[in-house]
C-alpha cells in the first residue's frame, strides 16, 4: 500500500510539474505582460524597461526555471499585478475558497447521498423520477443563472442573506447552495447506481433471508460497498469546486482563489498564475491520496 | 473579464424583473447611504496598490486621488489649474516653476507637509530606479530643489506644455519619513497623504474603508467633503452590482452598458447619468503591412473605409448616450484639438466608387483585430464594410495582445480606444499614434516634427498651429478612422448628488447628500 501510494504521488509530482509548465507557455500566448504593465499610456520604451526588469527578454525555459529554483526554496516570488508577495495575496485569498468548497461539497453530499440511496430503495418509483429531476435540473442550470435567480430572490425581494462579499458566515450561504448544487448530480447519480447493483447482490439477498432489519441492511452492509466509488468522485469533485468556483465568486463578489487565477491569467501575471496552479495541483493530489485512504478504511480489502 | 456577464439570459432575467417592478422595495440594509452618512461606492475592477505611483488601474488611482493631494488641482468646473498644496506658482523660464507651499497642512500620520516632502517625493518618483508605473507622469521632472522650508522649485528636462496637467492630479505628495520606513509595500495598504479622505481598514484590493480626514486644510481647492464615510468595494459581476443599488446597499456605480443603464433608469430607483470622457474609438490602417501590398496602402481604398462605416447609425444603436462622432486624433474637448480637417461623411455611394477607382470593385478580405469593443459596435462596422465588399474576420484580442500585434507590424487593421490619461490636452494622443512612436507605420517626417513642436512648446497659439497641421495632415492621408468619444453612464442612490467629470476621475469629495 505505501509504496502504491508513494508512486502514485511521485506521479502526481510529476504531472503537476507538466501541467504548471504549460501553464507558464499559455500565460504568454494571452498577451506581452511588458505591454500589459506599461499600461495603456506606456510606450514601446517602456514595455522594453519592464522586459528588462522582470527579464521576460530571456528564453522561457530559462525563464520557468529560474522559477522553478526559487520555487523549490520556497520562494513563489512577487506578483506583477499587486507588486507583493505571491505568498501574502494567496494566504488571503486561498482560506476563502477552500471554506467555500468545504460548504459546498458538504452540502453537495448531505444532498446527494440520501437522495442517491432513496432513488435506489424505491427504483423506478415517483421517487426515483424525483430525485432524476433534481439531478437533472442541477447539472443543466447555469451557475451564474441559478445565482442570480437566488440574488433577486433572497436579496433583493426578501432581504435573508447578503449579495455579496465574505465578511459573515451568512454570505456564504448562497454561493454555497449553488456551488454544492452543481456537484451534486454526479454523485447522486453514482449513489444510485452503486446501491442499485449492491442491493441486487447475492450478499444482500442473503442478509435479508437471514432477518437483517431493512435499515441495517441499507446503511451497514449495502452502502459501505456502494460508497466507494463516491468517495473518489468527491474528492475530484471537491477539487473540481475549489479551482472552478469563479463564475459563483464572480457573482457574489467573493475575492477567492478562483477570481484570482482567472484574472491574474487575463493580466498575465506569471507568478500568480503559477503559484495558484502549483497550489491547486497540490491539492488535487492531496485530495486524491485522501480519497485513497478512506477507501482503504472504508473496505479492508485494499488495505493488503 | 466582463465576458461572465455577457450571458443574454442573466441580461433578460434582471431587465424583465426590473420592468416588471416585481422587486418589493427592500428596507434599508445595514450601511446603506445617507441615513449614516456613508456613501458606498462598488468597481468592476480591482485596485493593485495605493501606492500611486506603481498603479495604472483607474480604479486605484480614483481611490489614490482621495487619499493624496498634488501641488495643484484641477477644477473642471472651470477648466483651471489652480494652486492646491501649493499656496501659489509661477514660471522663473520656460522649464522651472516655482512654488510656494501652504503651511500647517497636515498629513494624515499627524506630520506637517514641508518642502523637504515635496522635494523628496518628486526627486524620487522622477528617478529611473524608483520605476513609476506611468513614466509619462514623471519622466519630464529633471529636479526638485528646496529654496526655503515653504519653496520649492521645479526644473524641468526641457519645456513642457502638460507640466501643470500632470502636477495636478498625477504627482502627489508623499510624507518623507513615512514613505522611507515604510516604501512602496507599506504605503500601497497602509497609506498616508494629504488628502481628503483618510484609510481606515481595507481587503487588499478589493474593499476600501475611508474617513474625511479631519485636519484636511482648509485652503484645500478640493475643500471639506460633506460625505463622511466612503467605502469602496469590488463587485466584479455587474448584475450583482444592479441588485444592490437596487436593494440600497450601494450609492455609486459605474460603466454600465446603454441597455442595463435604460432598466435601471426605468426602475425609478436610481439616478441614471451619463458624461462624456476623453476616451475615444479608433480604427487604425497600417498602409506599409504587407510590405506595402495590402489594399490599404491605397489612399482611396482607406478614403473608401472612411466613407462606408455609418457611425451616426452606430452610435445611435450601439453606443448611446452622450457619444458624439469625432473626426480626427483627439478628442475635441481637448486644448488643441481641432476639428479643422477633411471629414468624411457617410456616404456609400462615393464609398463604393472609390473602391472601384482603387481597383477593387469586389472588394478583399481583411482580418480587423479588436480589444475592448462591444461586440455589437465591431459587427456593425463589419457589416458597414461588408457594403462596399470587404469582407471582415474579426479577432477580437486581449487589449496588451493586440497592442503587441500592432506594434510589431503583424496585423493591418486595429480597432481599439484610447483614454488619453485623463488629459484635457491633446499633448499626449495624436503622437502616440503619429509621433516619433512604435504605433506609427505612416512616419511622415513633418508631421512628426509638428507634434514635437506642439509636445513641448510652451506658447499655446504656437502650439495649436502646430498641431492643426498635424491633423490635417493626418485627415488627408485617411490613416486613422476616427469614430466617436466615449461617454460613461453611471448610477445614483436618489440621495446623492454627484457628477463625473470627463476625466474618468470619479471625486466623491465633492459628493453631497441632496
Amino acid at each position: 500500500m505505501l509504496s502504491y501510494a508513494l508512486k502514485r504521488t511521485g506521479v502526481a509530482v510529476l504531472l503537476a510539474l507538466c501541467v504548471s509548465f504549460g501553464s507558464y507557455m499559455l500565460v504568454f500566448l494571452a498577451g506581452d505582460p511588458a505591454i500589459l504593465l506599461a499600461g495603456e499610456t506606456g510606450t514601446a520604451a517602456d514595455a522594453e524597461r519592464i522586459r528588462q526588469i522582470y527579464g521576460f527578454d530571456d528564453p522561457i525555459v530559462f525563464q520557468y526555471a529560474n522559477w522553478l529554483g526559487r520555487v523549490l526554496q520556497g520562494d513563489l516570488g512577487r506578483s506583477l499585478y499587486f507588486n507583493q508577495p505571491v505568498t501574502t495575496i494567496l494566504l488571503g485569498r486561498i482560506p476563502v475558497t477552500l471554506g467555500l468548497g468545504t460548504a459546498a461539497i458538504l452540502f453537495a453530499l448531505a444532498l446527494a447521498i440520501p437522495l442517491g440511496i432513496a432513488a435506489a430503495r424505491w427504483r423506478n418509483t415517483i421517487v426515483d423520477r424525483g430525485a432524476l429531476l433534481i439531478a437533472v435540473v442541477g447539472q443543466a442550470m447555469p451557475s451564474f443563472w441559478f445565482s442570480l435567480i437566488l440574488v433577486i430572490w433572497f436579496s433583493v425581494k426578501y432581504p435573508l442573506f447578503p449579495t455579496s462579499g465574505s465578511e459573515t458566515w451568512r454570505h456564504f450561504v448562497l454561493p454555497t447552495i449553488v456551488l454544492g448544487y452543481f456537484a451534486a448530480p454526479a454523485i447522486m447519480r453514482l449513489t444510485r447506481s452503486g446501491m442499485a447493483t449492491v442491493l441486487d447482490s447475492d450478499y444482500i439477498r442473503t442478509a435479508r433471508a437471514m432477518g437483517i432489519s431493512a435499515r441495517k441492511i441499507m446503511f451497514k452492509h449495502a452502502l459501505r460497498n456502494a460508497i466507494l466509488p463516491v468517495v473518489s468522485l468527491s474528492a475530484a469533485q471537491f477539487g473540481y469546486l475549489l479551482a472552478g468556483s469563479v463564475v459563483v465568486e464572480s457573482v457574489f463578489a467573493i475575492h477567492g482563489a478562483g477570481r484570482l487565477a482567472w484574472e491574474s491569467v487575463l493580466r498575465s501575471d506569471l507568478p500568480t498564475v503559477q503559484a495558484l496552479v502549483l497550489a491547486f495541483s497540490l491539492m488535487y493530489i492531496l485530495l486524491t491520496l485522501a480519497a485513497d485512504l478512506v477507501n482503504a478504511w472504508l473496505d479492508p480489502r485494499l488495505r493488503s | 473579464m466582463r465576458g461572465l456577464s455577457k450571458g443574454l439570459a442573466m441580461t433578460a432575467l434582471l431587465a424583465g424583473t426590473i420592468a416588471a417592478g416585481s422587486i418589493a422595495l427592500a428596507p434599508s440594509a445595514a450601511l446603506a447611504g445617507k441615513d449614516d452618512d456613508t456613501l458606498n461606492a462598488a468597481f468592476l475592477l480591482e485596485v493593485t496598490t495605493l501606492d500611486h505611483y506603481k498603479e495604472t488601474g483607474r480604479e486605484g488611482l480614483i481611490v489614490s486621488r482621495h487619499l493624496y493631494d498634488n501641488l495643484l488641482y484641477k477644477d473642471w468646473s472651470t477648466g483651471e489649474i489652480v494652486p492646491a498644496l501649493a499656496k501659489s506658482y509661477a514660471f522663473i523660464d520656460d522649464t522651472t516653476i516655482e512654488f510656494k507651499l501652504n503651511e500647517g497642512v497636515k498629513f494624515h500620520n499627524g506630520a506637517v507637509m514641508t518642502a523637504d516632502d515635496v522635494v523628496y517625493t518628486l526627486n524620487l518618483v522622477s528617478s529611473p530606479e524608483y520605476n513609476a508605473r506611468y513614466q509619462i507622469a514623471v519622466a519630464w521632472i529633471e529636479k526638485a530643489e528646496k529654496i526655503d522650508d515653504h519653496t520649492v522649485r521645479l526644473h524641468m528636462k526641457s519645456p513642457y506644455p502638460l507640466a501643470l496637467e500632470m502636477l495636478a492630479g498625477n504627482l502627489p505628495i508623499y510624507p518623507k519619513a513615512y514613505y522611507e520606513e515604510v516604501g512602496p509595500d507599506g504605503m500601497g495598504v497602509r497609506p498616508v497623504g494629504t488628502g481628503p479622505y483618510r484609510l481606515l481598514e481595507m481587503t487588499p484590493g478589493t474593499r476600501f474603508v475611508m474617513e474625511r480626514f479631519d485636519d484636511y486644510y482648509a485652503e484645500s481647492p478640493k475643500g471639506r467633503p460633506a460625505i463622511k464615510n466612503l467605502i469602496v468595494r469590488v463587485l466584479p459581476e455587474p448584475n450583482t452590482q444592479y441588485a444592490e443599488m437596487l436593494n440600497g446597499r450601494l450609492d455609486w456605480i459605474w460603466k454600465i452598458p446603454p441597455d442595463e443603464a435604460a432598466n435601471l433608469d426605468r426602475s425609478g430607483r436610481v439616478q441614471v447619468k451619463a458624461t462624456p470622457i476623453m476616451r475615444i474609438a479608433y480604427i487604425n490602417l497600417n498602409p506599409t503591412y504587407d510590405e506595402g501590398n495590402s489594399p490599404l496602402a491605397n489612399l482611396k481604398v482607406r478614403q473608401a473605409i472612411h466613407h462606408a462605416i455609418n457611425r451616426q447609425a452606430i452610435v445611435d444603436a450601439f453606443v448611446g448616450g452622450g457619444a458624439e462622432l469625432i473626426h480626427t486624433v483627439c478628442n475635441p474637448i481637448q486644448f488643441g484639438c481641432t476639428d479643422d480637417v477633411t471629414k468624411y461623411p457617410y456616404d456609400l455611394e462615393r464609398a463604393r466608387t472609390l473602391m472601384a477607382e482603387a481597383g477593387y470593385p469586389d472588394g478583399f478580405d481583411m482580418e480587423l483585430v479588436v480589444s475592448g469593443t462591444p461586440r455589437p459596435q465591431v459587427e456593425a462596422i463589419a457589416a458597414d464594410l461588408a457594403k462596399i465588399g470587404i469582407d471582415m474576420s474579426i479577432n477580437e484580442q486581449q487589449w496588451a495582445s493586440a497592442t503587441d500585434m500592432w506594434r510589431g507590424a503583424r496585423i493591418a487593421m486595429r480597432m481599439g480606444n484610447w483614454g488619453s490619461y485623463g488629459i484635457g490636452d491633446i499633448g499626449l494622443i495624436t503622437s502616440h499614434y503619429f509621433g516619433d512612436s512604435d504605433e506609427n507605420f505612416v512616419r511622415d517626417p513633418e508631421v512628426i516634427e509638428w507634434l514635437q513642436i506642439g509636445d513641448t512648446s510652451v506658447d499655446p497659439a504656437e502650439r495649436k498651429k502646430n498641431y492643426a497641421k498635424a491633423l490635417k495632415r493626418i485627415s488627408e492621408g485617411a490613416f486613422w478612422v476616427p469614430l466617436w468619444t466615449f461617454n460613461v453612464n453611471y448610477a445614483l442612490s436618489p440621495d446623492l448628488d454627484f457628477t463625473l467629470d470627463p476625466d474618468e476621475f470619479a471625486r466623491w469629495f465633492k459628493a453631497e447628500w441632496k
